[in-house]
């Protein structure tokens, strides 16, 4: 928790300060509430999503009758926590995990990061490198899967995705691994044949290993604004995300549109990026987040 | 998204229902101003710009011949859009070039935002140009970011001087010396990603800037960036006094309003976009433009010149001739959707069009590109005859098309239907009468 907090601390810094001072005023007037907006706002939060915390918020210090800003603190905490907590249902292996995503959110080092992990947890893991199209992806990968200390199936520049995770599924079929990380080209959500070409990787998972665990997860850059949200529904609708890695949070970014996304695509958090090693990948906690943000 | 999603329908929505009583209110205005508030936000503008210019936005508005005016909603959206590209800075403003060469851009910015890639889109342009140019490769942390950009340097064709995972100082001192020989004139340094808040990182790009004196150093941004883009920006420009900005991943659908925030904060102009993966795929950078696509008001300018690069004179002026004889066969047909597609992605073009903006969701869009495939296949599978007169195909005929083309029957009389229609209306266009909406 001590890392998480660690990560945490420059998003603190402004957002803390701004909520701190929102919940220090005497009343809970329009000037209360505009500036608790402000703030939310500054975290991307979103201004649909902002605005539907207020009315709960206000709808809950009427219905508690609190009198003072100081006491709402705990009420808008709640509310956050619940916004985005979302039960974790447990993998079961041989497991599948694909990142997709937009260019340039970190999926290639989210996928490192994921490998070791569950080395780390003793099992063994295969990584797909199914970006045949940015140049030099596969050389990025192999390098993690150095550090990591795992295999990396890969293809020459260009060739097909899907053929790529056929192989890793194969070998991972032969060798008995537990685990296939499949690394995809990052692509715009409007560009239709790369998201038919996500439906094509996704069917070979579903036809070559018919009872994995198959968990298809959106990478996202905790520096995104409000495109996050189309970014999630769109590839939502392709491949039914079922959750999202949101990635450099170690910024002055806070990553606030995963309550704008919760609400909106009902897509839980599972892990967060928080640094350059291989090891700034920790588990999504709904409850340390919020805290962090506003203590 | 709310029920519109495009700020000029919301607009027009608010002052419709006061048009019939004549003049507005100073509360229409204040809903006019809390949707175009809400617009920005969505845009991802910051929310502490947002609200000192939907302050000034409202004083403008508020005055007296606005609100007696016989079209305030068109004029309050004026207002907006001018001091939107006013925000932006009025007009495109030009890379600088060294007196005394070589000229040296140096690109910075967070990771991800894609400075690789436009390093080589810029040396791409530039060698166009006529400039000789040297990427040199800083990246010495990111796992095979020097290899990405010697790939990057080759669709380019231009010259990548790395020396490997050495000091960035250490490379760049060389590679002014290897530019020196080789009578280079442009160089680009690439850079690894950091954090605005990582002082070793940020302090080894002080030392490289006083070390090679850059024309121009440019902050790499990406166009999604949400609220926390000023900050970020802030931040380089306050170490590195940046000298320009370039947006990046500007074709999605994303509104780019960390434009706007950005040169609200730092004051630098923006002067180049990405808008695609090829390397082609650079724009200089227009703030009136930007200012529709943050309202999404659509982009129409930018829709007429890529038509107009599309459509050479001859051929405008080949088809005219030929709508005026009623001459137009299958392969002016073929000639036209190729046109079509030479102006680029059918979605991004609709972002352009007002009213379409924001509303298409993009991956319709680009079916018809798949379609238009299909349709050459078809039309070049025809003999020249059948091409110039498609009244004489018979079903025997239509079913060698169909084979040759890998197309089913059903398509290649789909085909031939729309040709027909087209005709049509080239005709009535020939005739004078008025031309139905959609083609």
């Amino acid at each position: 928790m001590a890392r998480f907090k660690n990560g945490l601390k420059k998003t603190k810094d402004s957002l803390g300060k701004r909520l701190f001072l929102a919940f220090s005023a005497r009343a809970l007037d329009d000037k209360f509430y505009s500036e608790l907006e402000e703030a939310l706002l500054s975290a991307d939060v979103g201004i649909g999503a902002t605005q539907n915390l207020i009315e709960q918020l206000k709808d809950e210090i009427y219905s508690q009758k609190i009198k003072v800003p100081a006491d709402a603190k705990a009420l808008l905490k709640d509310l956050l926590i619940q916004s985005i907590d979302f039960e974790f249902s447990e993998y079961d292996f041989p497991l599948v995990i694909l990142l997709s995503g937009v260019n340039g959110v970190g999926k290639t080092t989210a996928i490192g990061k994921l490998a070791n992990k569950f080395k780390n947890e003793g099992k063994s893991v295969v990584i797909a490198a199914a970006d045949t199209f940015r140049a030099a992806a596969s050389e990025q990968l192999e390098v993690w899967g150095e550090r990591a200390g795992v295999r990396v199936v890969h293809h020459g520049e260009g060739s097909d995705p899907a053929a790529v995770v056929f192989d890793a599924i194969s070998s991972a079929k032969a060798k008995g691994t537990e685990v296939v990380l499949i690394d995809t080209a990052g692509r715009l959500h409007n560009k239709k044949n790369l998201m038919e070409e996500l439906k094509k990787i996704c069917r070979v998972v579903e036809r070559e290993l018919p009872n994995s665990d198959f968990r298809k997860y959106l990478v996202l850059d905790a520096t995104t604004g409000q495109n996050a949200i189309s970014q999630a529904e769109i590839f939502s609708e392709a491949i039914e995300l079922d959750g999202i890695v949101l990635t450099k949070l170690d910024g002055t970014a806070k990553g606030g549109v995963v309550v704008a996304i919760a609400e909106d695509a009902f897509l839980p958090v599972l892990y967060v990026g928080i640094g350059e090693k291989i090891d700034d990948l920790i588990d999504f906690d709904a409850t340390e987040f919020i805290s962090e943000m506003l203590d | 998204m709310g029920l519109f999603d495009n700020l000029t329908d919301k607009m027009n929505h608010i002052f419709s229902k006061m048009k019939n009583r004549g003049r507005l209110s100073e509360l229409e205005i204040k809903q006019a101003m809390r949707e175009i508030r809400i617009a920005l936000l969505e845009a991802d503008v910051n929310f502490a710009v947002v609200k000192s210019f939907v302050q000034t936005v409202s004083e403008k508005a508020l005055h007296e011949d606005i609100l007696k005016s016989l079209s305030p909603d068109q004029q309050v959206i004026k207002i907006v859009k001018d001091e939107l590209t006013e925000l932006m800075g009025s007009k495109h403003t030009k890379l600088a070039v060294d007196p005394k060469p070589p000229t040296i851009y140096m690109m910075c910015g967070l990771q991800g935002a894609g400075k690789t890639t436009m390093c080589g889109k810029l040396a791409n342009m530039l060698r166009k140009e006529g400039k000789k140019v040297m990427l040199v490769a800083c990246d010495i942390y990111r796992p095979a970011a020097i290899k990405q950009l010697q790939i990057v340097g080759e669709k380019a064709k231009v010259t990548v001087f790395e020396k490997g995972q050495i000091a960035p100082t250490k490379i760049a001192k060389e590679a002014l010396h290897f530019a020196d020989k080789n009578d280079i004139d442009t160089i680009i340094i690439d850079t690894a990603g950091r954090l605005h808040i990582d002082e070793e990182l940020m302090s080894e790009l002080i030392d490289l800037k006083k070390l090679v004196k850059p024309a121009e150093i440019l902050l790499v941004v990406d166009a999604m960036t949400g609220q926390d883009a000023v900050t970020v920006a802030d931040a380089f420009n306050h170490q590195l006094d940046l000298t320009g900005v370039i947006l990046t991943k500007l074709d999605g659908d994303t509104r780019g309003g960390a434009a706007l925030s950005i040169k609200a904060v730092t004051g630098k102009p923006i002067k180049f976009s990405g808008t695609g993966e090829k390397m082609e795929d650079i724009e200089p950078f227009h703030p009136d433009r930007m200012a529709t696509r943050i309202l999404g008001m659509g982009d129409v300018l930018s829709l007429i010149e890529k038509a107009e690069n599309a459509f050479s004179q001859e051929d405008a002026l080949d088809l005219q001739k030929k709508i005026k004889e009623k001459s137009f066969t299958l392969n002016d047909y073929l000639k036209q959707l190729e046109s079509i597609k030479k102006m680029g992605n059918l979605g991004s073009m609709m972002q352009m069009i007002p009213g379409l903006a924001g509303k298409m969701k993009g991956a319709d869009a680009e079916i018809d590109e798949n379609k238009i495939a299909k349709t050459k296949a078809i039309i070049l599978s025809m003999t020249p005859k059948e091409r110039k007169k498609p009244e004489i195909l018979k079903a025997s005929h239509r079913k060698r098309i169909a084979a040759g083309s890998g197309a089913t029957i059903q398509e290649v009389n789909q085909l031939l239907k729309q040709f027909d229609m087209t005709k049509q209306m080239m005709n009535r266009m020939a005739s004078g009468k008025k031309m139905p909406f959609s083609m």
